[in-house]
């Protein structure tokens, strides 16, 4: 069967700027965003015939229409996870495009993730000790960060990457940040010693391996390639996109494990031939994981790649969070990487890399990826 | 009785009931499947081997090493505050499974991934006894 590759695209991108009190609602946030993205694509309201959103959301897609003035609701959904489905979406709303079922969708949130419900405490992902949270919660492991330092932990253990070398990460894109306006880190220089010398959250966890937390909104519109070409910006094609669920995987195997050999399967193209990233940074070390679980480099080597400076924009090999990622930009939970991996294919980022054919975005350490493509 | 203030107690469900029924009694045992001996931890109700809904509990040594662990030296959620540092490990048992407990005679500095470890049993309520470590 035929796939959606290059048949669909991002036409439209925006947000709203990013703060640790936004002082209006979620649901606000989401249409402040929205209205930027159908501009952006110059698109109208009336347009929109679908809607998608992250199942941990508040706003639900009858609230989004009816404030829109959505005239016919043809596709809505959500994905039930927590923050990491924004690929997810991509490849669901593509597939929805690609069969015809809905023409012009908007993948939207807004999170109010700092003043109002904040991720870090489990406040939005606890389970108070029912379920499979009876195994863990009750032993102190109460939040995605601390399984994730778990598996950080043995990970650093078998394969000797070091705290300092999450330390390049955090750096590398702090300095994107420094150059992107937009990024609460703005202007805020961070040096190798800072990280070092940050307390510890969760041991192996510092501070500067840890997201920021953001009130903030974002949107993506997507159509069919072909009326993409006659919008306002170049389309971002979506070569690929897909996701990855439960699998039967080692303790510190990521999802990408079971994802990459299907996305680059689907895309037709390698890791070699992909010009910048965004990877999922809810944790600096995360990146390291999924740099070496899609095959940008070997297990084990992710670590040196970092330290000898190949995830920078100036002068990496493979330049990754060009916007500063979700440690120095925002943290939406992908939305602002997805938004980030379209301005690339675009020419519109403030750490452009030169001549991008090739945009990849993971939203989840495996658990979902999509292939940006400029148009020829 | 040792109550944990801050870290919530567990609710056992209809898979796991037998898992806390066992340890009440001062026993730690695992699901595991009647067909292929296949363990299941946490519990649950088909064998994702062999596909038998057949199981049974079976008692565990409860001698293991630490596999990883982690420390959280601040309170990231506000029922946490003035109990830390703690340290959460996963402890591989003899049998193979993982567990994800506590120490209780082992300084948070101390910890490292290799350390034998055996279980003790801690009741934090009527209903519920916790399967913590020890340094064997
Ligand atoms: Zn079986």
């Amino acid at each position: 069967m035929e796939n959606f590759r290059n048949r669909v695209a991002i036409a439209g991108v925006g947000e709203t700027e990013y703060s640790r009190a936004s002082g209006r609602s979620e649901t606000r946030l989401a249409l402040d965003a929205i209205l930027h993205a159908l501009d952006d694509a110059g698109l109208r309201r009336e347009d929109v015939d679908g809607l998608m959103r992250w199942s941990v959301d508040t706003s639900g897609e009858a609230e989004i229409a009816s404030n829109l003035g959505v005239r016919d609701l043809a596709w809505f959904g959500e994905v039930n996870q927590a923050g990491n489905v924004g690929a997810a979406l991509v490849a669901h709303a593509a597939a929805a495009i690609a069969a015809g079922l809905a023409h012009c969708i908007v993948i939207y949130r807004g999170v109010n993730g700092r003043s109002g419900r904040r991720y870090g405490r489990g406040e939005v992902t606890g389970r108070r000790g029912q379920g499979a949270a009876a195994f863990t919660e009750p032993f102190g492991l109460l939040t995605p960060q601390h399984q994730l330092a778990m598996v950080a932990r043995r990970r650093m253990h078998e394969f000797g990457t070091t705290s300092r070398q999450f330390g390049w990460v955090a750096v590398s894109e702090r300095e994107h940040a420094n150059r992107n306006p937009r990024a609460m880190f703005y202007d805020t220089p961070l040096t190798i010693d800072d990280h070092q010398n940050s307390r510890f959250v969760v041991d192996p966890f510092h501070l500067y391996d840890c997201c920021l937390e953001t009130d903030g909104g974002g949107a993506l519109v997507l159509v069919s390639a072909e009326r993409a070409r006659g919008l306002r910006k170049p389309p971002a094609l979506i070569r690929a996109a897909a996701q990855a669920g439960h699998g039967e995987r080692g303790f510190v195997d990521t999802a990408a494990i079971s994802l990459a050999p299907r996305l680059w399967a689907q895309a037709g193209v390698g890791p070699d031939e992909i010009d910048v990233a965004q990877i999922y940074d809810h944790f600096a070390p995360y990146v390291i994981f999924a740099l070496e679980d899609y095959g940008f480099v070997a297990r084990g080597e992710g670590g040196p790649f970092v330290e000898a400076g190949g995830m920078r924009w100036d002068g990496g090999v493979l330049p990754v969070n060009t916007s500063g990622g979700h440690l120095s930009e925002a943290y939406l939970q992908g939305m602002n990487q997805l938004i980030e991996s379209v301005r690339q294919v675009r020419g519109e980022s403030t750490s452009q890399v030169e001549d991008v054919h090739l945009s990849f975005c993971d939203t989840g350490i495996g658990t979902g990826a999509v292939i940006l493509e400029r148009d020829r | 009785m040792s109550a944990r203030p801050g870290f919530p107690i567990p609710v056992p469900s209809e898979d796991s009931a037998p898992f806390w029924e066992y340890l009440r009694q001062g026993e730690l045992r695992l699901q595991r499947c009647l067909v292929c001996a296949t363990f299941a931890h946490p519990p649950r109700l088909m064998c994702p081997e062999c596909g038998s809904f057949d199981r049974e509990w079976v008692a565990v040594s409860g001698r293991g090493t630490v596999y990883s662990y982690v420390v959280t030296r601040q309170a990231i959620h506000p029922s946490f505050e003035g109990h830390t540092p703690y340290a959460t490990v996963v402890v591989e048992l003899a049998e193979g499974p993982h567990l994800t407990s506590n120490l209780i005679d082992v300084a948070v500095d101390d910890i490292q991934i290799g350390l034998p470890v055996e279980a003790v049993f801690v009741a934090v309520s009527d209903e519920v006894t916790l399967p913590l470590f020890r340094r064997a």
